[in-house]
């Protein structure tokens, strides 16, 4: 099993999850968060002095999958997200040991 | 733009002008009673003109205080957008109280002679009055251009509502200032300022108390032709055509903007009696909030019985609906019909919502056509029902006579005509030649961010970097990124939709893993 991490843009997110949702992919975990990487923030005004904002808002949305969804999944996060300017997010894999289900106690790939 | 900006500037050169050569024909000595000397007395009759200057003013400040109301209605929007809404609603109040002191007023009064100095003028439209200088520098006039000019302003604030979250703000501008100096006063003379309407020779001529046709008639009617024009925001309707609802951020506002709303209402009402002398004013308020109550109370059964939940929104538009019909009959109707008239007011604002929204597909995101033009225009065709004679001579079809019923039908569609063909004229040409709407990427990221410069509810102090702003290499990428983000998101727009079977609903964009994994 793997976990599927992806950083998009809030402008994205609503497209990605249509569509992971049509691949059969409802479940997911979503959050917003603050960050930047090499984008270097915007510029709001305040009372008429300019000022920078350093972090800036993305979504962050993390699945769960079985090994051989990871490359369709990522794929389409890709191709639906992808803007091509700076800002348009990052993806993480990582491993994942073992999954239970609470109301179940099923475990590993059932669970997933 | 910058071809806009300079045409603005040119007009407001050209406005001064044309106001110098006022103050030089009109002379700074000439005047009517600057300091009221001359209009009070000490007796009562000098008193009774005290009191009912107390109750006017006091009810223009009732009135102002609604602006505060409407503003409040924002919570009905998106949060991204709630700034830009904020600020079309404060320029109203300002922009257009400098528009209505320089020229609305004179259009509008001048030669309805209800004050000092407002001699000339015909009966389609006024020309005296012009910045209450020479005999209108009175304290009767100005008393009566404060109140006047608390009413302008709330007219031009009925639209914002109809076209916000995707509206230029020059574009707003423009609107603004023909709306305060031209469409309101003009229709407003021939009401209210001794015009043709009010001279027909049906019953009474046009009766319009406080305002359903002048204010919110013209004002509604506006607001479709403006969210007509615009288009509805992106994601409103389905390709099938079906609305979607999107959501507000803060129904707190709402509750809070309509209760101040409906107590501003009681001096738009009550205080359009223009004199506390006239105690008919207790029977003003008191049907005012009657039709407010009613309104409310058959959304409440309403909503309860169709849906299953008490639906607050709803009920706030209920009230709201019961206000704007009982504005123009409030003074010449008895409390039963003020009950009648709120219910039905609410019930047409309901259905006046279910045309819009689901027949006509106009985006109207907090309600203003529902809620104004239905409902200005139910209102005037009540006091051609309902009025029972039993003040200012106005009978309608209750006491058996026809005729005022008759009147009152002119008098509505007259406004419809008026303000729908204004309103074609400013938003198509504002269309096509300046242009109305903001791009795809400002209204998704919303306009408050990429107009006002900062969101409405910005972040907290330690998200920010107090270094100052991006010195003008990273301006240049910003705007650079910005291009390319602003054409990734335009070409969504254009995606094909799809009905997905397992969401229930339409998704973005029509998905085929095939086709992308070759």
């Amino acid at each position: 099993m793997k976990k599927i991490e992806a950083i998009v843009r809030p402008e994205k997110f609503n497209i990605v999850r249509d569509a992971l949702t049509e691949l059969g992919y409802p479940g997911m975990t979503v959050t917003e968060v603050k960050g930047h990487g090499s984008q270097k923030g915007i510029s709001e005004v305040w009372r008429g002095r300019r000022y920078r904002v350093d972090l800036l808002s993305k979504i962050k949305l993390e699945i769960v999958v079985k090994d051989e969804d990871v490359e369709k999944i990522v794929n389409t996060i890709i191709n639906e997200s992808q803007t091509g300017s700076i800002g348009d997010g990052k993806i993480f894999i990582f491993n994942v040991e073992n999954v239970y289900r609470i109301r179940t106690k099923e475990s590993g790939d059932v669970a997933v | 733009m910058k071809c806009f900006f300079n045409k603005i500037i040119i007009l407001i050169g050209v406005m001064i002008a044309v106001a110098g050569l006022f103050v030089l024909a009109a002379g700074a000595v000439h005047a009517g009673d600057p300091n009221g000397s001359q209009t009070y007395s000490d007796s009562i009759a000098g008193l009774k003109l005290s009191v009912n200057f107390t109750w006017t003013l006091l009810g223009a400040f009732l009135v102002f205080s609604m602006q505060a109301g409407f503003a409040f209605l924002g919570g009905f929007l998106r949060q991204k957008n709630m700034l830009s809404y904020m600020a079309h609603c404060f320029i109203d109040s300002t922009f257009g109280a400098m528009v209505f002191y320089f020229f609305g007023f004179a259009l509008m009064f001048g030669g309805s002679k209800l004050a000092p100095g407002l001699d000339e003028g015909n009966a389609w439209f006024g020309s005296d009055g012009y910045m209450l200088l020479g005999g209108s520098y009175d304290v009767q006039t100005i008393m009566f251009w404060l109140f006047q000019m608390v009413f302008a302003t709330k007219t031009v604030s009925i639209i914002a509502g109809a076209v916000a979250e995707r509206l230029k703000f020059g574009a707003y501008l423009i609107y603004s200032f023909l709306m305060c100096g031209l469409i309101y006063p003009i229709y407003g003379h021939w009401v209210w300022g001794g015009g043709w309407l009010s001279t027909l020779p049906f019953g009474a001529g046009v009766k319009d108390f406080a305002g359903c046709a002048c204010v919110h008639t013209v004002g509604g009617v506006m607001a479709f032709v403006g969210a007509w024009v615009l288009g509805p925001r992106k994601g409103k309707y389905n390709p099938d055509g079906t609305p979607n609802p999107i959501p507000g951020h803060n129904l707190a506002y709402v509750v809070i903007g309509t209760l101040i709303l409906a107590f501003g209402w009681f001096g738009f009402n009550a205080g359009s009696t223009l004199a506390a002398t006239d105690l008919r004013m207790s029977v003003v308020a008191a049907n005012t909030f009657i039709a407010a109550a009613a309104g409310a109370t058959i959304m409440l059964f309403l909503t309860w019985g169709m849906t299953g939940y008490i639906d607050v929104p709803y009920i706030c538009n209920g009230a709201l609906a019961g206000l704007v019909a009982i504005t123009a009959p409030c003074a010449y109707v008895a409390p039963w019909a003020s009950v009648v008239i709120g219910i039905l007011a609410a019930l047409i604002m309901r259905g006046a919502v279910w045309l819009v929204e689901v027949k006509m597909k106009v985006d109207d995101p907090l309600g203003a056509v529902a809620v104004h033009a239905a409902n200005g225009m139910w209102g005037m065709l009540a006091v051609g029902l309902f009025a029972d004679g039993t003040y200012g001579g106005v009978s309608g079809l209750i006491t058996g006579s026809g005729w005022q019923l008759l009147a009152q039908f002119i008098g509505t569609i007259v406004a419809l005509a008026w303000a729908f063909a204004w309103g074609c004229g400013v938003f198509f040409v504002i269309k096509y030649h300046i242009g109305l709407r903001v791009s795809d990427l400002v209204e998704f990221e919303g306009v408050d961010k990429h107009i006002h410069g900062t969101p409405c509810y910005p972040v907290e102090g330690s998200l920010v970097s107090l270094s100052g702003g991006l010195v003008a290499e990273e301006r240049e990428q910003e705007r650079e990124q910005m291009s390319l983000l602003e054409k990734s998101i335009s070409s969504d727009a254009t995606r094909e939709k799809i009905y997905s079977e397992k969401l229930g609903r339409w998704v973005y964009a029509l998905v085929k893993p095939e086709k992308k994994k070759r």
